[in-house]
């Protein structure tokens, strides 16, 4: 193939999915031509931005583009959402990481928290293409921070819906649907992607039920090419990089308390770098 | 110049070029050096003998026409001179900083016993520089296209010399970096008080204009594989460097404040997190900095902690100053910038608060035993001599090894048991049409030994593509 230089990155489509929610359809050529389930990418939303990475959400090799959806949740992924159809991304780099190895368990469940149901979509969609049954589990805060309900419902053989205040689905925890699944079902493997306190119960969940669990990590990353060990994560016991060997682990080895503190290194620099953005900005961004 | 020495004039005191001030450059990350003006340009230049033997230019790994070049700067012809060091070097404003003149051309300088070397080092710069700001580079007109394709994996200073080489050949040359930028450990790792970016920028840019093709944000081995390389391409360079940071292998090194030095430099030196929050990227070092080793590394780390204003950054090293790996040049800027040593001294834990942060090393002290395979004497535990040293943040900088990406992307590929790629004498690989050099070769070497694979891999890239028809 022709390998063009590409030297910023268009929006080709922008549309914000809740307050705090976007997705942004990229042009990225030689990304898409790669992609594969549980691929990330390393987004800068401008040349004094940060590398953010990002699990790709879909992509289409035919015409080019890569999706992604982003929670604005510092000043970086707030930069990002404030970008327009028809803006540019400085940088993304991609695919990255090891693609999740899609085979046929069975029944896989597949359990999404907040905007980790993005990230679940294209796992959950090759598991169903493999042959698996595949249900999926979807939890978010409220209904108005819930996303891809249908797309995820296109492909998959069920759905289960939980939010904390009880405005969809079931009240609750997405931690009670996949225990009450597992006790009405046999499940084969569970694949979880979401905040990590929610990743640690869901894998001790299915641990009690003795079913296989994987959780793709976020920790801290910076380069996202095995250079810099920042995205270190303990599993079994040994370091491993997320950025090359991951982000999808075994869930039942994983050290998540260790990691829960590790991304807490610049809560209060991030903290300084939003309020400042927030202040130049308006608080235009919807974040609360 | 009126009154300009006579040549040669050797007995004149050898100028070692100007430092800013230690008080006032720890507070910037500008250039460190200043580099000669055209007056101490010309007085260095007419110490040179101008000598028969020339042993300075065998010593020169890319063998720079060292003579030739110092004479056409005392004769004031500083566009000579540059297209001169361009014939063989195509990066003077680099290797003019961050080569280690002192082990090569100047340490066979014939004055050198006599009297002190030339400075031949900061006469290159001088070159370098005053041709670039004069707009006096002329770059030289590729060959006729012969229709090749090469790709080279990373921009580094192998991937570069590589490049410069191929497409003055006329082969299409396609350099592939995994991050935004360019210029691999001349962009992330090698601080902007050594080597400023804009030398690395006009390289780059130099080479675009002679049709190399730069792609950014691909990683070979996971964006692109070596096989899809190696459809689309008639030969291969790798130059990926050593990108894997070794780590202390003790206790605690998951704490918050533990750094490897890739990470800390390239928050640094790429990201720009010296300038958070104007730029994005943030770091967190505390107010007590400690750097693990020795090497040139360490002191980039140390000098670049000491720019961003703890209370004290402390280098803990387990020989003593003697057996330090880095340039006496660097451990000397290091010192002066204030940077405390503790020599004979290794961590053995780390220990953090309940939040998960790096509050304190444990330490060991060690004596010098016999000499190991390295002939450098071996560092032996001294018996209960632990002791604490307080810190905040902790720089890991005891070595790097390849990045296992590609190696594990083509296992055709031999390694050898450090995984550093094995090649023979022309830079070539076990696999047929892939060449590799710099640190996945050599493991963690200098910019200089990387641009002279690069240069050899190049003629031997060349006379293989002429082979192949």
């Amino acid at each position: 193939m022709e390998y063009s230089p590409q030297e910023k990155y268009e929006i080709l489509e922008k549309k914000d999915l809740s307050p705090s929610i976007a997705q942004h359809i990229i042009k990225a050529p030689l990304i898409a031509a790669k992609a594969q389930a549980g691929h990330f990418v390393i987004l800068m939303a401008q040349e004094n931005g940060e590398r953010i990475p990002v699990t790709l959400v879909d992509w289409s090799p035919k015409e080019g583009w890569i999706k992604v959806i982003i929670q604005a949740i510092g000043k970086s992924t707030a930069q990002m959402n404030s970008l327009k159809t028809g803006d540019f991304f400085a940088e993304v780099a991609g695919p990255l990481g090891t693609p999740v190895e899609i085979k046929k368990y069975g029944t896989v469940a597949g359990v999404g928290g907040g905007v980790g149901i993005a990230e679940l979509y294209p796992i959950a969609r090759a598991f169903k293409q493999a042959g698996n049954k595949v249900i999926s589990i979807l939890g978010a805060r409220n209904k108005d921070l819930l996303i891809l309900e249908k797309e995820t419902a296109d492909i998959s053989d069920s759905v289960i819906i939980t939010t904390d205040d009880g405005s969809k689905g079931k009240k609750g925890l997405v931690t009670d649907a996949l225990k009450e699944l597992s006790e009405k079902e046999k499940i084969d493997a569970v694949f979880t992607i979401g905040p990590l306190p929610m990743m640690k119960f869901v894998a001790l969940t299915a641990k009690e039920k003795n079913i296989p669990a994987f959780a793709s990590l976020n920790p801290i990353m910076l380069d996202g090419t095995g250079m810099c060990g920042g995205c270190r994560v303990e599993i079994d016991g040994k370091p491993k990089f997320a950025c090359v060997d991951g982000p999808m682990f075994d869930a039942h080895k994983t050290d998540f308390d260790t990691l829960i503190k590790r991304t807490s290194a610049y809560k209060d620099l991030e903290k300084e770098s939003l309020d400042k953005f927030s202040k130049e900005h308006n608080c235009k961004i919807g974040l609360h | 110049m009126e009154n300009k020495p006579k040549k040669p004039s050797p007995a004149i005191k050898r100028n070692e070029g100007r430092h800013e001030p230690s008080d006032k450059r720890i507070k910037h990350f500008n250039e460190v050096a200043l580099g000669f003006d055209k007056e101490e340009a010309l007085t260095e230049a007419s110490r040179c003998l101008n000598c028969k033997t020339k042993p300075c230019e065998a010593a020169c790994p890319v063998n720079v026409k060292i003579p030739e070049f110092i004479d056409l700067i005392y004769k004031e012809d500083f566009s000579g001179a540059v297209s001169k060091i361009y014939e063989t070097s195509l990066f003077p404003a680099i290797c003019g900083r961050v080569c280690p003149q002192e082990t090569y051309c100047e340490a066979a300088c014939v004055i050198k016993d006599k009297f002190k070397p030339v400075s031949i080092g900061r006469l290159e710069r001088f070159a370098a520089d005053y041709a670039r700001k004069e707009g006096l580079v002329r770059l030289p007109s590729p060959e006729k296209s012969t229709g090749k394709k090469v790709a080279c994996v990373g921009s580094g200073p192998g991937s570069l010399a590589v490049a410069a080489e191929l497409a003055k050949k006329g082969h299409s040359v396609t350099v592939f970096e995994a991050l935004h930028k360019y210029g691999g450990v001349l962009r992330y790792g090698i601080p902007s008080f050594r080597l400023p970016r804009e030398t690395v920028d006009f390289e780059v840019e130099n080479l675009k204009k002679l049709g190399v093709k730069f792609i950014k944000n691909a990683l070979i081995g996971k964006s692109i594989s070596l096989d899809e390389l190696k459809k689309d391409f008639d030969a291969i360079y790798i130059g990926s460097g050593a990108g894997l940071p070794s780590p202390l292998n003790i206790a605690g090194e998951h704490l918050i404040g533990v750094y490897s030095s890739n990470e800390f430099l390239t928050r640094v030196n790429l990201m720009k997190a010296y300038e958070f929050p104007k730029y994005d990227t943030p770091y967190y070092i505390g107010k007590k900095v400690a750097v693990a080793g020795g090497g040139n590394t360490a002191m980039d780390s140390a000098r670049c902690a000491m720019r961003l204003g703890p209370e004290s950054v402390t280098v803990l090293y387990r020989r003593t100053r003697t057996e330090m790996p880095a340039r006496a040049e660097e451990v000397e800027n290091a010192m002066e910038e204030g940077v405390k040593f503790e020599f004979l001294t290794a961590p053995i834990a780390l220990e953090g608060d309940d939040k998960g942060r790096l509050k304190r090393i444990k330490c060991i002290r060690m004596e010098l035993g016999a000499p190991d395979a390295s002939g450098r004497r071996k560092p032996v535990e001294i018996k209960g001599s632990e002791f604490y040293v307080e810190a905040d943040s902790l720089i890991v900088a005891v070595g790097q090894s390849p990045n296992p990406l590609i190696q594990q992307n083509a296992k055709e590929l031999q390694t050898n048991k450090w995984n550093c790629l094995v090649v023979d004498e022309n830079q070539k690989t076990s696999v047929e049409g892939i060449y590799a050099g710099g640190d996945v070769v050599r493991g963690g070497a200098t910019v200089l030994l990387a641009m002279k694979d690069g240069k050899n891999a190049a003629r031997a890239i060349d006379e293989y593509l002429k082979s192949k028809k």
